[in-house]
């Protein structure tokens, strides 16, 4: 919403200045998005007289100027084909800063001859779009004088950024009334001069669907002359940004600004018959004011004559019975549409528009009579001819229900607002916004203005007393801190933070990427489903919740590589979407080398145990049961021979190994690329928090190792082995692990030789070497009995 | 006999050949000559069975002191020769030490998480407990239950990304705010309630400031007494210590949200120095985050007596306080996944939020 200064202080008495009244705004809740106050920007532009134009010496199409400024005369360089001896023009002198250019002037040299200053254009200026000449100012303009005043630039330009709930405060004269409330002048009073008497109508208004629009009031105005508007109201319009057309057009235009409520105005002579507010039954067509063809849904609410539509209620009229230069007789239009049904009806149509901005907030039911006689007031000074007169109005309908009695205890002001106020001052500031205020200080009702369709209840009326006081009176009160903090974290949060910080640890970024993937993508990850596809994507890329976060990842890590830094180590903590569930994951995924080429070893590629890795890191910061098996049946994104699944029964808690070398080829991948997925949901919780650690045993007996090599089939599991080992004497034997393995010359094709080492723990006594030698033959034969294998000699 | 000088000499011969000895094996053949089997110093103590009791006495004595010299002697060079030869031995043993080490990566928290646990540290001081909800949420508790009926032009305020209705009709939606999670606490729990929801949220909007997601966090507090200046100051409390600027300036302005009555929109102060943005000080104002007293329509909606609770709700932009605090310039980036970005920008795991960041 665009006002000027002056149009404010039509309605508001004040001696505050711009800027005060600009923070006043902001602080009761208009909060002011831009002041473009050309005065001040143009102040050091003023009034010059070309005295001489000569030909630039170096430059054909420059031209040298002897100007007479007010300090003297001064020599200028200047390009414009219109500048000639004699004319008044805008002079800025060096050091100026020019708007419309956004740079501050500079003594130039130009083609071998010095410039002091410029002659500006309007564009230069932000006072028009011209750029092709300089402004051509009045002859009678005085040499010295600032600019902005000779162009009627001297009123700021004040832009609110309005909120949803205000319709009150469309027109300059609601705001002036907030204003007012707050302390900063005094609110003027507009009553029309016109009244409402006249000869009958000769035009009749049918209302047949009351809730599309409610009530109608129309006036013919005869022997009207409609030429351009006078230059104070062009000024007005303008400084907003709206582009005067013809008086009526502008007078309807500035009435909208003034006080929030639209009009229409017809050519009479172009009406056919009667006037009927109605529903679009659909595929009628519209040619509208905006120079744009609509064609309607069945629904909507239309203006009719006998010829059809002619307009689109609260929204936009139609070109057949628009006004013109010829006009002379017009009906005017004053009528209260439906927010909802304006609001649809927009959106569906995509037209936006002053009228419809102000219809879909809710105007004044009780303005149609007063803007009636406003725009007849206007048209009848700005338009009017010896012979005009105005008709009756003809009035169809009735306002809406807007009253409204709120009970209001004050002491809510205290108890919701957090401040005491006497029940005088939140009476008076209610009633200066407007509101009816009667009962006992105890318990009020109130009973809010037809202009705030806002109101709902005693929370409004408790902020409409605090923001025209100021929260900022409001004194802080601090929430009290808690002494004992129990975790603010639910224990699913904490296993995310843990995982979070081991992972940093262990040396990978994290990284946030969209929960969103192209759909073939998706596909790749299991996803896809009908409905999880977003109905208006930003793109193809983004049009499907993610499955999975790896793809996410790999695309990341591509884009690194594309950028020339091949080797990442990424993983992401969020949310993947399946079917009806989504639930949090923790992903990883390292591309390209494990190692970089290095004195002091072998460069390596990332490989499928440094996924395991990363992912017994994650269950284990995220408190996994040791006791979780391990199985081969990975989703098949991953590589069918070169992956895992980490699960406890069915209860599946992660994946990881190599992606699928045929999905890195869908999504152009041609780095090495392991990934895991840990699902921390899946993680069972300990039934209780174990602060306590169980007691320390510490062995007085040296531990003792024993190695064993046997050659086994290729398919037989390294975890088996250590399993089949340990269960031979599982207190005397601590640890098993393997440190060879072989396969190649010297074992048979299909073998392979696996080397392990198992660590004795005596407890009472040292073993013998019999004992030894006991346990030894023990392990052999269970291992080979598990495995088939046999030991390696 | 000999007598003492004789001792003397042989003293003072026996120290010198061992401080002569250049290296281990001189210096062993001189122990054996001097106390080997046939060594000078057995031969004398042999002699000594021939002496009569008394001077056998004495001279025992004098020649076990001149024994005990020389073996001290003898160690010393002993470990004057091991250290020598060591020496030697290292003056070949140099290593180029600025050779850089074995590769190590270092992982980095991305910035998101380090201000989200910030944010977490600080309300927890104050007893908040954090809460979660969905994403791809149903039009009613993103929209309806707060207050922003269908058609209600605050609708349009939101950019909403639409998913494809339920079966049962229910229509479905990317959520616009993570004040959907406000609606399902209070129809889960009865107040008093205090909590925040920091999350994902989303908005069909790309440009220079704008992705299609970006995270905020909720805050709520209902019981029977909160009121506006609560408000006030938990929002004061928090940008003070997030922004670790005791003096911060801020300011309420009254604005619009559905879901709140009244509501305020909260600028802290600002200045810009060439380009760079300086919090807390200057003349300009930068909006930062939306709040208000909890609409008794919402609070009805949830089947909490508006009669009987009340209280606050408010929610701010986790990337947008990251840029502000760490001073990132561009929205865009924080998903863009660069390398180089997270390394630059991306936190330690050693920078623990709540007191212990660097």
């Amino acid at each position: 919403m665009k006002f000027t200064l002056s149009w404010l202080k039509d309605y508001l008495k004040t001696d505050a200045n711009l800027e005060k009244i600009c923070e006043t705004l902001t602080m009761i809740g208009l909060e002011v998005e831009d002041i473009q106050d050309l005065s001040q920007i143009l102040a050091p532009i003023t009034v010059a007289h070309v005295v001489e134009v000569t030909q630039h010496p170096n430059a054909d199409r420059l031209k040298v100027c002897q100007v007479k400024t007010k300090d003297g005369t001064r020599e200028i360089v200047c390009g414009a084909p219109n500048a000639r001896a004699g004319m008044k023009a805008a002079f800025a002198p060096e050091g100026t800063y020019i708007p419309g250019l956004d740079m501050t002037l500079k003594k130039a040299k130009i083609r071998g001859v010095e410039s002091s200053g410029m002659l500006c254009s309007a564009k230069e200026l932000q006072v028009g779009e011209d750029q092709d000449g300089i402004l051509d100012l009045p002859e009678d303009a005085k040499v010295g004088t600032p600019v902005a005043g000779v162009l009627g630039a001297n009123d700021p330009v004040i832009e609110i950024n309005l909120t949803p709930n205000r319709p009150d405060c469309t027109g300059v004269y609601g705001i002036a009334r907030d204003l007012a409330a707050a302390g900063l002048g005094v609110l003027q009073s507009v009553k029309p001069k016109s009244n409402e008497k006249g000869k009958p109508c000769s035009i009749k208004v049918k209302l047949p669907h009351k809730k599309a629009c409610s009530q109608f009031a129309g006036r013919l105005i005869k022997n009207v002359k409609n030429g351009p508007s006078p230059d104070w109201l062009q000024a007005r319009l303008k400084a907003i940004g709206l582009r005067p057309i013809s008086a009526l057009v502008d007078i309807t235009n500035y009435i909208n600004f003034a006080f929030g409520r639209p009009l229409h105005v017809y050519d009479v002579k172009k009406l056919k018959g009667d006037i009927v507010v109605t529903l679009s039954k659909g595929g009628e067509k519209l040619d509208a004011l905006n120079d744009k063809t609509y064609t309607l849904q069945p629904g909507m609410t239309v203006i009719t004559d006998d010829s059809g539509v002619i307009g689109l209620g609260g929204i936009v009229g139609g070109e057949s019975t628009s006004v013109d230069e010829t006009t002379t007789d017009v009906f005017v239009e004053c009528a209260y549409f439906d927010p909802i049904m304006t609001a649809t009806t927009g959106r569906k149509l995509d037209v936006i528009t002053d009228s419809r901005y102000r219809f879909e907030r809710g105007v004044d039911p009780e303005s149609i009579i007063p803007g009636l006689l406003h725009a007849t007031d206007m048209i009848v000074k700005l338009c009017g001819t010896d012979k005009t007169e105005s008709s009756q109005m003809v009035y169809e309908g009735k306002p809406v229900a807007w009253q409204k009695k709120i009970p209001f205890d004050p002491t809510k002001v205290k108890n919701l607002g957090g401040i005491e106020l006497k029940p005088t001052a939140i009476k008076k500031i209610l009633k200066d916004l407007g509101f009816e205020v009667t009962g006992t200080d105890k318990k009020l009702t109130v009973v809010p203005p037809s202009w705030r369709p806002d109101i709902d209840g005693a929370a409004d009326l408790v902020e409409e007393v605090l923001r025209i006081h100021g929260f900022d009176k409001i004194q802080p009160v601090s929430l009290p801190s808690v002494a004992n903090i129990a975790s603010p974290l639910t224990p699913l949060q904490k296993r995310a933070a843990f995982a979070r910080r081991d992972l940093a640890t262990r040396g990978l970024l994290e990284t946030v990427t969209w929960s969103f993937l192209g759909k073939d993508f998706a596909r790749l990850f299991g996803g896809g489903e009908e409905n999880l596809t977003l109905q208006n994507p930003i793109s193809t890329e983004l049009n499907q919740m993610r499955p999975s976060i790896l793809p996410n990842l790999i695309l990341a890590a591509q884009r690194n590589a594309d950028r020339g830094y091949p080797d990442a180590a990424l993983f992401e903590i969020g949310p993947v979407f399946n079917a009806d569930e989504e639930q949090t994951l923790i992903a990883g995924l390292r591309f390209g080398n494990a190692h970089p080429r290095h004195w002091a070893g072998e460069e390596r590629t990332v490989d499928t145990y440094d996924a395991k890795a990363d992912m017994q890191a994650v269950l284990s910061a995220c408190g996994a049961p040791a006791s979780a098996q391990l199985t081969t049946d990975a989703p098949d994104y991953f590589h069918p021979g070169r992956s895992g699944v980490l699960r406890l029964g069915k209860n599946i808690l992660a994946y990881f190994g190599d992606l699928h070398p045929a999905v890195l080829q869908e999504m152009d991948i041609d780095q090495a690329c392991v990934g895991f997925e840990v699902f921390i949901e899946n993680i069972p919780f300990p039934k209780q928090d174990v602060i306590a650690r169980p007691s320390l045993k510490l062995h007085t007996l040296q531990p003792l190792t024993r190695d064993f090599a046997f050659v086994v089939d290729k398919t037989v599991r390294a975890d088996e082995m250590i399993r089949t080992a340990r269960q031979v004497d599982k207190s005397l034997i601590q640890e098993a692990h393997i440190f060879d393995v072989y396969e190649g010359q010297h074992v048979e094709e299909g073998k392979k030789s696996i080397a392990l080492t198992v660590t004795l723990q005596p407890e009472d006594a040292t073993l013998t070497d019999a004992q030894i030698e006991e346990i030894s033959q023990r392990i052999i034969a269970a291992i080979q009995k598990a495995t088939g294998g046999e030991l390696r000699s | 006999m000999r007598g003492m000088a004789d001792l003397d000499t042989l003293k003072s011969e026996l120290l010198d050949e061992v401080n002569r000895a250049k290296s281990l094996d001189v210096l062993e053949d001189v122990r054996v000559k001097a106390l080997g089997k046939k060594g000078r110093m057995t031969g004398l103590m042999k002699e000594l069975s021939s002496l009569a009791p008394e001077e056998r006495k004495q001279r025992g004595q004098e020649l076990n002191q001149i024994k005990q010299e020389v073996v001290i002697k003898l160690e010393e060079r002993q470990r004057e020769l091991n250290r020598k030869a060591l020496d030697d031995k290292l003056v070949n043993e140099t290593l180029d030490v600025s050779l850089s080490i074995r590769p190590e990566s270092q992982g980095t928290i991305h910035p998101i998480s380090q201000v989200t646990e910030e944010i977490i540290a600080i309300f927890a001081r104050m007893g908040f407990a954090v809460a979660e909800g969905p994403q791809v949420e149903d039009d009613y508790h993103n929209f309806t239950a707060l207050n922003i009926p269908e058609e209600h032009p605050a609708r349009q305020m939101h950019d909403t990304f639409y998913m494809p209705d339920r079966k049962d009709g229910t229509k479905m939606v990317l959520r616009t705010q993570t004040s959907n999670v406000q609606i399902r606490t209070m129809k889960a729990q009865k107040p008093p309630i205090k909590i925040i929801a920091p999350g994902r949220v989303y908005r069909s909007d790309s440009d220079q400031t704008h992705t299609p997601m970006f995270h905020q966090v909720e805050g709520l507090v209902i019981d029977e007494a909160t009121h506006f200046g609560h408000l006030r100051g938990c929002i004061y409390d928090f940008c003070r210590e997030f922004f670790n600027a005791p003096n911060l300036k801020m300011r309420f302005r009254p604005s619009y949200f559905p879901f709140t009555e009244p509501s305020a929109e909260v600028d802290i102060g600002c200045r810009r120095n060439k380009g760079e943005l300086v919090i807390g000080e200057g003349d300009d104002w930068m909006e930062i985050l939306g709040c208000g007293m909890v609409n008794p329509r919402v609070l009805e909606n949830c089947g909490l007596d508006p009669e009987k609770y009340q209280g606050f709700a408010f929610g701010m932009g986790i990337d947008r306080l990251a840029m502000l605090k760490y001073g990132i310039p561009d929205l865009r980036t924080f998903f863009d996944s660069d390398l180089r970005w997270l390394k630059h920008y991306g936190f330690l795991p050693i920078d623990m939020p709540g007191g212990l960041t660097r």
